[in-house]
């Protein structure tokens, strides 16, 4: 046997980074592997359809601590704001306080260097700070690319001291609700400090798997503790990377470096939802003469969901062709969704062939496999709204 | 009673007169992790020690199961087309790929024995 996908996220690290929580995951019985210069879990002994189940079931509990988590520090909303907004598409200025929202560093020909987090601190004593969430495998080009072109007045500070932790899931409400009843106040993409189990920490409603659930940051000292605590629940199990991947993918969420990369813009990427009608119509964003045109005059591919017949997976790298044999797209994420208990994938394709409905072969070990475009979120999401 | 033989990459042969039923240990199996497809050859296939006898998929990778030895293909597991997580519960029993006609025994030779492959396995 031989592994043909092989995980193209491994950094080359030499010593691997720790979370906070490395030890409790050997302790679990994790299966650990290198991801982004971090050893982490990718399953615990249940496995990855177990643990995507429970997750869709229950509450799954997450280790993301080896995202990058930062503070934008300036003077006033106002500054901060148009400092992050010179290097997003999405309007920050008018972002409320305590809410959050989702955007992409973009490089100059409009092209994405990373998708991130931008959440406003509820509390008017921190107005003018901005926390930030970058993906681990990129934050640390993400940090000097942003220092680089922040003025004077405006500093990142990268909150390394932090750990963070997700709890998805139907029951993740109630589970966080025994430990912070605050919680169950907060609405989808939404901000707010409270102490969780005594511990203070900072929350927001959101995730990365389609359910509802919070993730829940705190001092690396202390995050072990929130998380033994939330997993005295008999609800909550851990979840490792595997599922993580196998969740999002039902949930039509991009992975970065996959899905979308510095080659893709926002509009290619089907992401426009998430730049704002004064962004599209301003600009003044990297690549904006780019995107504005894109939305103007539209794309030549784009990114759509594809539902494969039969059982068979198709990866990333698969060719896309028309059932005549025409080549016109490739996957970025493909493997099979436990809850959707049937193959998946997303890809690029050229814009004449993306409508949902439209039947396209998948390129799998030198076969055609008939696919159709879909729909996404495959596996529709349950946020609370 | 039926002889074993192992391959370093994890294939079994269950040697049965000359045919012999290849699959994964239990190692692979549990390194492979939740098999959610099998691609398994058409009945008739010739196949080279080596060469592709199957593709089996988790939920994270897709992996190629290689003929432990040359030999036709006289029967393929179609239960697992249903069932393919069978390959994580039973792989060295019902979760079986195919069976092969051997065309040269003298191949086995080369392969671990029961006793050398759980040996082989303690050192990865």
């Amino acid at each position: 046997m031989a592994a043909e996908a092989a995980e193209s996220d491994i950094a080359s690290a030499v010593a691997p980074l720790k979370t906070p929580l490395h030890s409790r995951h050997v302790a679990l019985g994790a299966r650990m592997v290198p991801f982004a210069g971090y050893d982490m879990p990718v399953q615990y002994p249940s496995g990855i359809l177990t643990e995507h189940n429970w997750t869709r079931e229950k509450a799954g509990l997450f280790d993301v601590s080896h995202m990058g988590q930062a503070f934008l520090i300036g003077p006033d909303h106002e500054t901060t704001a148009r400092a992050l907004e010179a290097l997003i598409p999405a309007d920050i200025l008018n972002l409320a306080p305590g809410k959050q929202r989702y955007s992409q560093l973009l490089n100059e020909e409009g092209g994405i260097l990373d998708d991130l987090m931008v959440t406003r601190s509820a509390d008017p004593d921190e107005d003018g700070a901005l926390y930030l969430v970058v993906n681990a495998a990129c934050k640390n080009e993400d940090y000097p690319h942003i220092e680089a072109r922040l003025p004077a007045n405006v500093k990142l500070v990268r909150a390394e001291h932090r750990g963070l932790i997700a709890i998805q899931g139907p029951a993740a409400a109630e589970a966080l609700a025994a430990l912070a009843p605050e919680a169950a106040e907060m609405g989808f993409m939404t901000s707010r400090s409270m102490k969780v189990a005594g511990i203070k920490a900072n929350l927001s409603r959101s995730g990365y798997t389609g359910e509802d659930g919070y993730e829940i940051s705190a001092a690396a000292g202390k995050i072990g503790e929130i998380w033994d605590t939330l997993l005295l629940d008999a609800r909550v199990k851990p979840i490792g990377l595997g599922a993580r991947d196998s969740l999002r993918l039902e949930a039509g969420l991009c992975l970065y470096g996959h899905d979308i990369d510095t080659t893709t813009s926002p509009v290619e990427g089907a992401l426009t939802w998430s730049i704002q009608k004064r962004r599209r119509e301003e600009g003044g964003f990297p690549g904006a003469a780019r995107i504005q045109r894109e939305f103007a005059e539209g794309v030549t591919r784009v990114r759509v969901g594809l539902l494969p017949e039969g059982r068979a997976p198709a990866r990333e790298g698969a060719e896309i062709a028309t059932p005549e044999g025409e080549i016109v797209g490739k996957v970025t994420s493909g493997g099979f969704g436990p809850t959707l208990n049937a193959p998946l994938a997303m890809g690029y394709v050229a814009k004449a062939h993306s409508a949902p409905g439209t039947r396209l072969d998948l390129i799998v070990r030198g076969k055609p496999l008939p696919a159709v475009v879909a729909a996404m979120p495959f596996v529709p999401n349950r946020y609370k709204r | 009673m039926a002889e074993t033989r192992y391959t370093k990459d994890h294939e079994y042969i269950r040697i049965e007169g000359d045919t012999g039923i290849v699959g994964i240990s239990d190692y692979a199996q549990s390194q492979l992790g939740d098999v959610v497809f099998v691609e398994l050859p058409p009945v008739g296939k010739a196949i080279a020690k080596g060469a592709e006898a199957a593709v089996v998929e988790s939920v994270k990778a897709a992996s190629e199961v290689y003929a432990p030895v040359s030999g036709d293909v006289v029967a393929v597991n179609s239960e697992l087309e249903a069932a393919p997580g069978t390959v994580n519960e039973d792989p060295a029993g019902k979760g079986w790929f195919v069976k092969l006609k051997l065309s040269n025994a003298a191949e086995l030779e080369g392969l671990m024995s029961e006793a050398e492959y759980q040996d082989y396995v303690k050192t990865l």
